[in-house]
């Protein structure tokens, strides 16, 4: 039944459909998982309600009590998730937000309400982790709920995700998604590699720029603990980096088969493409593939219609995984 | 014939600011060991004392991350590239 008694209940149970018309080898079939169906538009409206929900069972947050703050580093959707789950239960949302995300997430951020504090663009994701550390330290009486290092994050893609996949194509052969937090990698990855032995799961890692750039050392690195405390290493297959020129090429190939995405679900079906070009001839194979948010916001980048070395060099400068 | 290396902005101070680097070497161990002979300094950025990568460096080989692909001992093909990154929270572009 069609028939919701919340928004909340609207998050998860995504579609997937074939989209194999792109796949290089008519033995391998590709499936797309459409998670840009969320009622906040993305794959973080999972973690986010995971997030809120883990907080509020220990404690940390209290549904109802008035003036509790929420801070969160993001370079967008995991932001603008948490600040509709934010709106829906009463708590205040302040979003560490690098200057250099595209303008449609800045303004959905506000949109619900949402409290931005802005990090150097030039400093990235890195950055805004950092930043919001040291607010964290400053602020103890503010809820730090931090994606990268919180077990609901990939807890969420283990109890919905995994299974919806297995559940709707439990044909899979491989798992192809992006590496941002590895939440989702780590939990869909657990959950499919316990109950289908076998299957292979492949990062997409997005292309670096001109925050990598601004790096003093190898020491400012980061390597998200959620990848680390579920032995990411030894739960991926392979991993594969796509360049921006590829990741828009795909984001626009993707309109072949009607779909109208992001430009981080550009770059991990380049990745599925690969993944795909690799399977033996003689083999039969079966990629899932996330597509994270659909394309609204990033029309701002001219991704569908401008010239695309121009597009490509203004993707140099924003932040889309 | 041999591969290139491809040297991030981090690592330019230790090569002199080269950029593109040409190095032989069958396989990823080869391919640094002959770096970190030309370039001394750059060592101690790409490999821990125990010859392992260090765990913030990611390798590729054509776009491949190869600590999935043997780590040091990934091979390495005449006319391959071979990036170096730092490891950073996905995101920046």
């Amino acid at each position: 039944m069609a028939r919701y008694g919340s928004v909340l209940d609207l998050i998860g149970e995504t579609p997937v459909v074939d989209v194999s018309e792109l796949s290089p080898s008519p033995h391998v079939k590709i499936w797309a998982k459409l998670e840009g169906r969320n009622p906040a538009g993305s794959v973080k409206d999972r973690v986010a309600l995971s997030l809120v929900n883990a907080a509020e069972r220990d404690g940390r947050l209290v549904p109802g009590r008035a003036g509790q703050v929420l801070l969160e580093p993001s370079s967008g959707n995991t932001g603008i998730a948490l600040a509709m789950v934010c709106r829906l239960r009463g708590y205040h949302l302040k979003v560490v937000l690098p200057t250099n995300v595209s303008p449609e997430r800045r303004q959905l951020l506000l949109a619900w309400g949402a409290e931005i504090i802005e990090s150097p663009g030039s400093e990235g994701s890195n950055g805004a982790v950092r930043l919001a550390q040291r607010l964290a330290g400053e602020h103890p009486e503010w809820t730090f709920l931090y994606q990268y290092a919180n077990p609901a994050n990939p807890a969420a893609h283990y109890t919905t995700t995994g299974p919806e996949i297995l559940r709707d194509v439990p044909e899979i052969t491989h798992f192809v998604a992006g590496l941002g937090t590895s939440g989702t990698l780590m939990g869909v990855g657990r959950y499919l590699k316990e109950n289908k032995p076998g299957v292979q799961v492949w990062a997409v890692e997005p292309p670096s720029g001109e925050m990598v750039d601004g790096l003093r050392s190898l020491e400012d690195g980061y390597i998200p603990p959620v990848f680390t405390d579920n032995d990411g290493a030894a739960l991926l297959d392979r991993k594969v980096v796509v360049r921006p020129r590829e990741s828009i090429e795909w984001t626009r190939r993707m309109t072949d088969v009607g779909l109208f995405v992001g430009i981080s679900s550009g770059a991990i079906m380049a990745g599925a493409v690969k993944c795909a070009a690799l399977v033996p001839p003689e083999e039969t194979a079966t990629i899932v593939s996330i597509v994270c948010d659909d394309g609204w916001k990033y029309l701002s980048t001219g991704a569908w219609s401008d010239d695309i070395d121009d597009v490509v060099e203004r993707a140099r400068r924003i932040i889309y995984f | 014939m041999a591969a290139v290396v491809r040297i991030p902005t981090v690592l330019r101070p230790a090569t002199g600011g080269a950029t593109l680097v040409s190095v032989e070497g069958s396989t990823i161990g080869d391919v640094l060991e002959s770096l970190t002979t030309t370039y001394p300094a750059i060592r101690g950025q790409l490999l821990n004392e125990d010859g392992t990568l260090h765990r913030f460096l990611n390798v590729y080989v054509n776009d491949d991350d190869v600590r999935y692909l043997g780590g040091v001992d990934a091979p390495v093909a005449d006319d391959d590239e071979i990036t170096l990154l730092p490891a950073v929270a996905g995101g920046a572009h």
